[in-house]
C-alpha cells in the first residue's frame, strides 16, 4: 500500500493512461462532467482492499457508462466531493475517487 | 418467539431496504405508536418490530432490519439484516415474506438489492415507496412489466399519506391467503466482482425497459445544497443550526419547565400540608417529589434536543453535515461518519455509542467511542441549568444574546473542543501509521419531515427517559433520601439533622479529595449517585439542601446555592461536569459495544482525571480572579 505522503493529484501520473482523454474522478475539477469509463482499484489511495473498494463503489453506482458531475467540493483541500451518479448523489473522499477512470 | 409462530393467520414480516429508502417511515405507517424498541441478543444493534391488524383481522408483525445496499454484511447491523434474511440469526423468525422498500426515485441500487434478495429464497415483495414524490417529478412505471421483470410482485406506497399503505396491506393479505408456497432453496452467497456488476446491468436493463426517469435532478435539492455545502456558507450554516438548537433548548423550554417545577413544588406542599411531621412526610416530600421531580423537569428540554435531531434526520440534513465535517473531523482523527453519532450523543451518549456502527472501520468506531461521552448529553443539562441560573444573571449581551444562553453554549463548545483534543491524542498515540478508512455517503434528497414519523420518534424517546426517571433514577432518590436522613439525630442535638447522616459521614470523607476543586461535602454526597445517572446529582443536591434546610430549601434550591457556594466552586463544578465521568449505563455500552472491560476502565480512567484536572485549574483560575 501507497504512503499517505505518495497521494494527491500526483498519484495520477503513475498510472497507465490507454487514452490520453481519460482522467480520474479524483483529480476531475468542481463541474467536471464526464462518464464512468471503468474502475482501477489498483490505483487509489485507499484503505480499503481492492475487492472491498470496487464492491462498494459498485454498489453506490459507479459503474461503467455511469454519468457523473462533481456537484460539490468540501472547504479543505477541495475534499470530500459530493458526486452526481446518474440521478443521485454520493459523497466521498477524493482518495477513492482516484479509483474511478472517466472521460 | 412471535405471534407468527402461534397464531397460523398471523404472518411475520420484514422490511429491508437501501438507507435513505423511507424504511422507517413505512414501518412507522404500518405500526403506528405500536413498536417495541430493543437490541438484538448479543450484539447492540438496534431491533425495531412491531404489528398490526389488517382489515379483515389478521394478525401481522413486522421488523424493522437495518438499512443495506447489499447482503454482503460490512457492519455488525448489515450483518444482522442478511442473517435475519438467510434464518440464521439465532432467537429470530424466519420472515414469512420480505419486503424490499424502494425509494421510487432511486431505483438503481434497491433493484440490485431485490436481485441479490431473490437468491435467498425468500417469498419477496417490492414496495415502490415515495411514490408521490416520485410521480410529481415525472417518474412513470409499469408496474405489470416491473412486476413480470423482477419476477416479484411490486407494489407501490406513500408512506406518509394516509391510506397510502392500503395497497400494500391488501397484497400482504392476498399473499398470507394463498397456502404457502414452497419456497425455493436459499442459493445466496457473497458476491463476486463479476456478478455484483452483472446484477447491476441487469437491473439497469430492467429500469430501462419499465421505467421512465427524468433525467433532471431535484431542482429545490440542487438548489438548497447550492448553499448548504458550500465550503464556507454551508459550515456557517452549520454552526448556525448548532446555535439555534441549544439556544432553544436553554430558552423555549424555559416556560414548560417552570410549570413543571411548579406542579412539583405545589405537590411537595401538598404532601407537607397533609401528611404529620416525620419520617413518611420527608420521604415523600424530599426523597420522592423532590429528587424525581427536579429530574423530570428537565423533559422538555430533552423533548427539543430530540426534536431538532429527527428534524435534521429526517430533512436529510445529517449526511450534508457529515460531508461538511468529514476534513475538519478528520484533522482530529475522526471519520466523517462520527459527526451523527457524535451528534446523537448530545441527546444522549448510549445511543450516539450504538450509532457508531455505522463506522465500518473498527478504529475509527473505537475512536468515536471513545470520545462520545465527552458530547454534552441531554443528562448533563439539569447540572448546567442548575448551576447556570444560579450564578449566571440573565442578561442581553450585544443586544439579542442571551447570556445564560452564552455559558451553556460555552459548555457544549468546550465538550466539542475537548472530544476533539482527545480524538486526535488518541490518533497519535495509538494508531500513528493508519491510513483513514475511506468515507463514502449518499445524500439523499430533502424531505419535508412528516409531523407523524417525528411525533414518534420523540414521543418514544421521552418514554424511555420517563422510564429511565421511573426506575434508575427513583431508586437512587430513595438511597439518597435514605443516607441523607438515617442515622437520626441524638435527641437534643444541634444543627440540621443531616449533619449527624451517613451521607454526611460520606461527604466529610470525601471531601479531602475533592477539597481543592472547592467541592463541599454536600457536593461530594452528590456526585457519587451521579455516576448512576448524571441528573441525579442536582436531585441530590435537592435532596441534601432540602432535608438540611426545609421546605424553602427544596423550593429554592437554585437559590440556596447561590448562597452556600462562590462563583469559583459552581465554575469548578461546570467544568467537572464538561468531563463527568460517565454515568453507569454509558460504561456498560462502552463495554458492550467493545467487547472488552477494557476501553470501559480506559474510558472511565481518562475522562475522571480529565474532570479532576480541570475542575482544579478552573477553580484555582477563579479564585485568582477573585471570584
Amino acid at each position: 500500500m501507497t504512503k499517505p505522503a505518495a497521494l494527491g493529484r500526483s498519484v495520477a501520473m503513475d498510472i497507465p493512461v490507454s487514452n490520453p482523454a481519460t482522467q480520474l474522478l479524483g483529480n476531475a475539477p468542481r463541474g467536471f462532467c464526464g462518464t464512468i469509463r471503468g474502475l482501477d482499484v489498483q490505483a487509489g489511495g485507499s484503505s480499503l482492499s481492492a475487492i472491498e473498494l470496487e464492491s462498494q463503489l459498485i454498489e453506490m453506482g459507479f459503474v461503467e457508462g455511469a454519468r457523473v458531475e462533481i456537484l460539490h467540493e468540501g472547504a479543505i483541500r477541495r475534499d470530500p466531493i459530493a458526486v452526481r451518479v446518474d440521478n443521485i448523489t454520493i459523497a466521498l473522499r477524493r482518495r477513492e475517487a482516484m479509483a474511478v477512470v472517466v472521460f | 418467539m412471535t405471534a407468527a409462530a402461534l397464531d397460523p393467520r398471523s404472518i411475520h414480516l420484514a422490511l429491508v431496504g437501501a438507507p435513505n429508502s423511507g424504511k422507517t417511515s413505512l414501518f412507522n405507517a404500518l405500526t403506528g405508536s405500536r413498536q417495541k424498541v430493543a437490541n438484538y441478543p448479543g450484539v447492540t444493534v438496534e431491533r425495531k418490530a412491531g404489528a398490526f391488524v389488517t382489515p379483515t383481522g389478521r394478525q401481522i408483525s413486522l421488523v424493522d432490519l437495518p438499512g443495506t445496499y447489499s447482503l454482503r454484511g460490512r457492519s455488525p447491523d448489515e450483518e444482522i439484516t442478511r442473517d435475519v434474511v438467510l434464518g440464521k440469526f439465532p432467537g429470530e423468525a424466519l420472515p414469512d415474506l420480505v419486503l424490499c422498500v424502494a425509494d421510487s426515485t432511486n431505483l438503481r441500487l434497491t433493484f440490485r438489492l431485490v436481485l441479490e434478495l431473490k437468491r435467498t429464497g425468500r417469498p419477496l415483495m417490492v414496495v415502490l415507496n415515495m411514490f408521490d414524490i416520485a410521480q410529481r417529478r415525472g417518474v412513470t412505471v409499469d408496474l405489470e412489466a416491473l412486476s413480470g421483470a423482477l419476477g416479484v410482485p411490486v407494489v407501490t406506497s406513500i408512506a406518509v399519506r394516509k391510506g397510502g399503505t392500503a395497497e400494500l396491506i391488501r397484497l400482504t393479505e392476498e399473499f398470507a391467503a394463498r397456502a404457502q408456497e414452497p419456497t425455493t432453496g436459499n442459493t445466496w452467497a457473497p458476491l463476486s466482482i463479476a456478478e455484483l456488476k452483472a446484477l447491476q446491468r441487469e437491473a439497469d436493463k430492467i429500469i430501462r425497459d419499465t421505467v421512465t426517469m427524468p433525467s433532471k435532478p431535484d431542482s429545490l435539492t440542487t438548489r438548497v445544497d447550492a448553499v448548504v455545502l458550500h465550503p464556507v456558507a454551508g459550515l456557517l450554516i452549520l454552526a448556525l443550526i448548532l446555535f439555534v438548537m441549544f439556544q432553544a433548548v436553554f430558552s423555549w423550554a424555559q416556560p414548560m419547565m417552570e410549570f413543571l417545577a411548579g406542579s412539583f413544588a405545589a405537590l411537595g406542599t401538598l404532601v407537607h400540608d397533609t401528611l404529620p411531621d416525620g419520617l413518611l412526610q420527608s420521604f415523600l416530600q424530599n426523597g420522592v417529589i423532590s429528587g424525581v421531580g427536579s429530574v423530570l423537569v428537565f423533559l422538555p428540554q430533552i423533548v427539543i434536543i430530540f426534536l431538532f435531531i429527527l428534524l435534521l434526520e429526517d430533512f436529510g440534513y445529517m449526511a450534508r453535515a457529515a460531508f461538511l465535517m468529514d476534513r475538519i473531523m478528520g484533522g482530529a482523527g475522526l471519520h466523517g461518519r462520527a459527526f451523527i453519532p457524535l451528534l446523537s450523543s448530545f441527546a444522549c451518549a448510549i445511543p450516539g455509542i450504538m450509532a457508531t456502527r455505522v463506522i465500518d472501520n473498527r478504529r475509527d468506531r473505537l475512536t468515536t467511542i471513545l470520545i462520545a461521552p465527552l458530547m454534552t448529553c441531554s443528562a448533563r443539562i439539569p447540572v448546567y441549568t442548575l448551576i447556570i441560573s444560579a450564578f449566571i444573571p440573565s442578561k442581553e449581551v450585544w443586544g439579542w444574546i442571551n447570556l445564560q444562553g452564552l455559558v451553556m453554549f460555552g459548555l457544549y463548545a468546550a465538550g466539542i473542543g475537548s472530544a476533539l483534543a482527545a480524538s486526535f491524542v488518541i490518533k497519535f498515540f495509538m494508531w500513528r501509521d493508519y491510513q483513514p478508512a475511506p468515507f463514502m455517503l449518499e445524500l439523499p434528497d430533502y424531505k419535508l419531515p412528516r409531523v407523524r414519523s417525528i411525533t414518534i420518534g420523540v414521543y418514544t424517546r421521552a418514554k424511555m427517559f420517563l422510564h429511565r426517571a421511573g426506575t434508575t433514577i427513583l431508586s437512587m432518590m430513595v438511597l439518597i433520601w435514605f443516607l441523607a436522613s438515617f442515622p437520626q439525630p441524638p435527641a437534643g442535638a444541634e444543627g440540621p439533622a443531616i449533619n449527624y447522616s451517613l451521607a454526611a459521614m460520606i461527604g466529610h470523607f470525601l471531601e479531602p479529595a475533592l477539597a481543592p476543586l472547592g467541592f463541599n461535602w454536600q457536593i461530594a454526597v452528590a456526585l457519587i449517585p451521579g455516576m448512576a445517572a448524571r441528573e441525579v446529582a442536582v436531585a441530590a443536591l435537592g435532596t441534601v439542601y432540602a432535608i438540611e434546610g426545609g421546605k424553602e430549601a427544596a423550593d429554592q434550591i437554585g437559590q440556596v446555592l447561590a448562597d452556600k457556594w462562590s462563583l469559583a466552586t459552581a465554575l469548578s463544578l461546570l467544568a467537572w461536569f464538561i468531563f463527568a465521568p460517565q454515568c453507569a449505563s454509558t460504561l456498560a455500552v462502552i463495554r458492550r459495544e467493545t467487547g472488552s472491560a477494557k476501553w470501559m476502565i480506559v474510558t472511565f480512567v481518562y475522562m475522571f482525571a480529565l474532570a479532576y484536572v480541570a475542575s482544579l485549574i478552573t477553580y484555582n483560575v477563579a479564585r485568582a480572579f477573585g471570584a
